[in-house]
């Protein structure tokens, strides 16, 4: 079930659309902001508030690579590899960031703390190489700097 | 339409109080914030109050009675390598000055308040520009003109009636009170604007076009496209961030000109700062009828919608940013019917990039002919671009069309990092391509980098030293945009994984000659059959690291080398038993024990054992581990 919290903030952005459909990004944004991820299940509560398939709901969330389709943790990491970070070593920091929690990109780590995702551009080249907790940008990043940084997320 | 009714011009509401005496303003812009100015900025509050100053700081305070000092947040001030910049202004005695320090930390605050504030001394080992004399960093500063980030780093972008202040919204008001449609599309005409998301298609055309056709129930759109994906550009991002209201005002233009009512701002879930700001600005220039219903007592409406992506690159793509819109997946499609013909919800549409609308106030209040004064034959005004990789001095730099390509990389971005050897400018991103030394001479505009093989696009220019294989970066792209690619269509989807499996297959030194012809042909298939340019300009990187690399790739696959030392597998390492001290501080850092040797006596590598991570290569002091 949708919450009235997440219905009400969906319903607003009808507004924006000449289509309900058209929501439905919102919509599994919304949904995401609430409850960090994307179940089956509020996948299609949300496929049915906005009268569209749950296949073709299913289709869109996976085509987008901010909505998350498994549980992630409490603070999420983006890595970026684009082109700058890439030649600042950002490869080095990811294997550090992979060493260091013990998990791949895209995993979450076993106390549920951190999910590590890659992603493509930062806007941040001019402090390459950097990655992002919760929408905080931090660069240029050394992995000597990791574990304090992580250490402000617990 | 003027003639009807009185408009009311705009004019700020709380005029910012002047503050006589100290003006400190801090970058508060994305790169500014990740290096610490946010406490930069809490830390000259804090001492401010210690120090008894009376300070206000904005934008949470607007009251200034009786205080001297004030603390502003601004947007990027360009010099990103030197973030967080503090600029101070004083005027005392009837005298003032501006100073500007570099990479402040909370702990040189208190030093900036007792010795130049209070005590007026500069500090000259924090200094990055004064007015009373030329420093190393003026290079970076002089030759830049600033027209479409004209406000940015120096007013508060959370701040209105800073933007009002600073003469915002009056080119809307100019346009509105005596210009109709025709007059204005005829302005940016000839000022010579061009796109500046990466086409460089005329604006003023794009305009004509979107104007001349009529929608069936009287809707049309204008959409900005702040989608910024290409890799190594961020001069979108710092235009939103750092005064979304001259982007606003770019759209109503724009949204005048072609008769659209309604505008939709697209911008990328990465930038939450620029979302953050645009919502808060959008909001307020609706309150004060600058947006919405009836703007400045006008005939026009024109309401402005903020649309968040979700993650994918291939929605900078013009039609595919309009299904991401649609509640679609981002695919682009068959062009035409154009976006002016039928875009969004098959109305006709209007779509530009941020820089390009950001810039358009500034060529309304100045005239068309002062833009066109500026810049290279075809390619006029001033352009952002981005200076990052290898370079000394990265950051933003704005500065006319035209200069050369060792003007912007040498003059303002100071050359090579750690005194390296430059090899390549990659322009463009992953539609671009990696320019040489032999020709940095170029001017840069749309027509000349064009015919490099490599793109202007949004403007990044991204250095690569000695250090970087050009195989290896060309694999990069192809691997970027293969996952970017949204799988449309063949051409792009497989091409461009057949590319990437060549060009591995090369850094893995498994290469022959005759592949790299077939990497050429696959090329030139993938560039001629793809549906959009994210496919059709996806080999680029490809051709132009073939076109002036050649020799690095002849030796990937002929002798087997990487002269960079970048590609693993074609690396070996040995010790120089001359230079070698025998330290034993390889042999502690090798991880694989490939290493011997006693104290004081040269070390030698087994190949056999070795892993080629470099941390030998890395440890030694001595020069004597070789990479070949
Ligand atoms: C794969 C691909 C990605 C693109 N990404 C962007 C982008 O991030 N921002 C942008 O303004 N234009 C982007 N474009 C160009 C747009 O399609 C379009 O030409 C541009 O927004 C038009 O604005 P302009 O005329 O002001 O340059 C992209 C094009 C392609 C093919």
């Amino acid at each position: 079930m949708l919450t009235d919290a997440e219905r009400l903030r969906i319903e607003e952005t009808f507004a924006l659309y000449e289509s309900r459909s058209a929501s439905a990004v919102d919509g599994l944004l919304i949904i995401q902001q609430s409850r960090g991820w994307v179940s089956d299940e509020a996948l299609a509560d949300l496929a049915q508030f906005l009268a569209v398939s749950t296949h073709s709901l299913e289709s869109l969330a996976s085509f987008y690579s901010m909505i998350f389709r498994h549980p992630v943790g409490r603070h999420v990491i983006m890595v970026c590899e684009s082109v700058c970070c890439w030649i600042a070593g950002s490869a080095e920091l990811t294997a550090y960031l992979n060493d260091r929690l013990s998990v791949g990109l895209g995993e979450t780590t076993a106390d549920g703390r951190f999910t590590l995702l890659p992603v493509v551009c930062l806007g941040a080249c001019d402090r390459a190489p950097a990655m992002m907790v919760d929408g905080r940008l931090h660069g240029p990043v050394v992995a000597a700097d990791i574990d304090s940084i992580l250490s402000q997320y617990p | 339409m003027a003639a009807t009714r009185t408009l009311v011009r705009p004019a700020p509401q709380n005029p910012r109080l002047t503050v006589p005496e100290v003006d400190i303003r801090i970058c508060l812009g994305t790169g500014g914030v990740a290096a610490g100015s946010r406490e930069v900025l809490k830390a000259f509050e804090e001492e401010l109050a210690r120090q008894d100053v009376l300070a206000v700081i904005r934008p949470r305070e607007d009251k200034c009675e009786g205080r001297t000092v004030s603390v502003t947040g601004t947007g990027c001030q360009g010099l990103c390598a030197m973030d967080p910049l503090v600029e101070i202004h004083l005027r005392r005695n009837g005298k003032s000055s501006k100073v500007t320090y570099g990479l402040v930390t909370p702990a040189m605050v208190p030093e900036i308040i007792e010795k130049h504030i209070l005590g007026g001394e500069v500090i000259k080992k924090w200094l990055v520009l004064t007015d009373e004399g030329p420093t190393e960093y003026n290079p970076f500063y002089d030759a830049q003109e600033k027209l479409t980030l004209r406000h940015v780093g120096i007013i508060d972008p959370e701040d209105i009636d800073d933007y009002l202040e600073a003469g915002g919204y009056q080119a809307l008001y100019k346009v509105l009170s005596e210009m109709t449609p025709a007059e204005v599309i005829d302005e940016i005409k000839r000022s010579g604007l061009r796109g500046r998301g990466g086409a460089g298609f005329p604006t003023g055309q794009k305009w004509e076009f979107a104007a001349g056709y009529q929608s069936p129930d009287g809707v049309k759109y204008f959409i900005c496209n702040g989608d910024e994906g290409d890799p190594g550009a961020f001069m979108d991002c710092s235009a939103l961030e750092g005064e979304p209201h001259a982007v606003f005002e770019g759209m109503a233009i724009g949204a005048y000109a072609i008769g659209a009512s309604v505008g939709y701002m697209y911008v990328r879930a990465e930038y939450p700062l620029a979302l953050r700001r645009i919502k808060i600005g959008l909001e307020v220039a609706e309150e004060r009828g600058l947006l919405g219903d009836n703007i400045m007592g006008s005939d026009f409406s024109f309401h402005i919608k903020l649309k968040e992506g979700a993650g994918a690159f291939v929605c900078g793509e013009e039609t595919a940013l309009m299904q991401s819109i649609e509640g679609d997946r981002g695919m682009p499609r068959l062009r035409p019917p154009f976006p002016a013909e039928s875009g969004l919800w098959r109305r006709p549409t209007n779509i530009n990039n941020v820089e390009t609308l950001a810039v358009v106030p500034w060529i309304i209040t100045n005239g068309a002919a002062a833009f066109a004064a500026r810049g290279y034959e075809n390619s006029k005004g001033t352009k952002v671009f981005a200076l990052a990789g290898k370079v000394n001095r990265t950051g933003l730099a704005e500065v006319p069309m035209g200069m050369t390509l060792r003007e912007v990389i040498f003059g303002i971005g100071g050359g090579v990092k750690k005194g390296k050897k430059f090899k390549a400018v990659q322009m463009g991103g992953p539609s671009g391509g990696c320019l040489p030394e032999s020709l940095l001479d170029l001017p840069v505009d749309y027509e000349t980098i064009n015919k490099t093989g490599a793109i202007v696009g949004s403007g990044g220019m991204i250095v690569i030293d000695e250090d970087n294989c050009i195989v290896d970066t060309a694999r990069y792209f192809l691997s970027f945009t293969q996952s970017e690619s949204c799988g449309k269509c063949p051409p792009c989807r497989i091409g461009t994984k057949r590319m990437l499996d060549l060009l591995t297959k090369i850094c893995e030194g498994k290469g022959t000659l005759a592949d790299l012809d077939f990497l050429e042909k696959m090329a030139e298939q993938v560039k001629i059959g793809s549906l959009c340019a994210l496919g059709g300009t996806a080999p680029n990187p490809v051709f132009t690291a073939l076109k002036y690399f050649r020799d690095e790739f002849e030796e990937h696959v002929v002798d087997k080398r990487c002269r960079a030392g970048i590609c693993t597998a074609l690396v070996t390492y040995s010790i120089d038993p001359e230079a070698c001290t025998g330290c034993r501080a390889c042999v502690r850092v090798c991880p694989t024990e490939a290493i011997t040797g006693e104290r004081k006596e040269a070390h030698v590598i087994d190949n056999e054992l070795c892993i080629k991570c470099g941390a030998c290569y890395e440890k030694c002091r001595f020069d004597a581990v070789r990479r070949s």
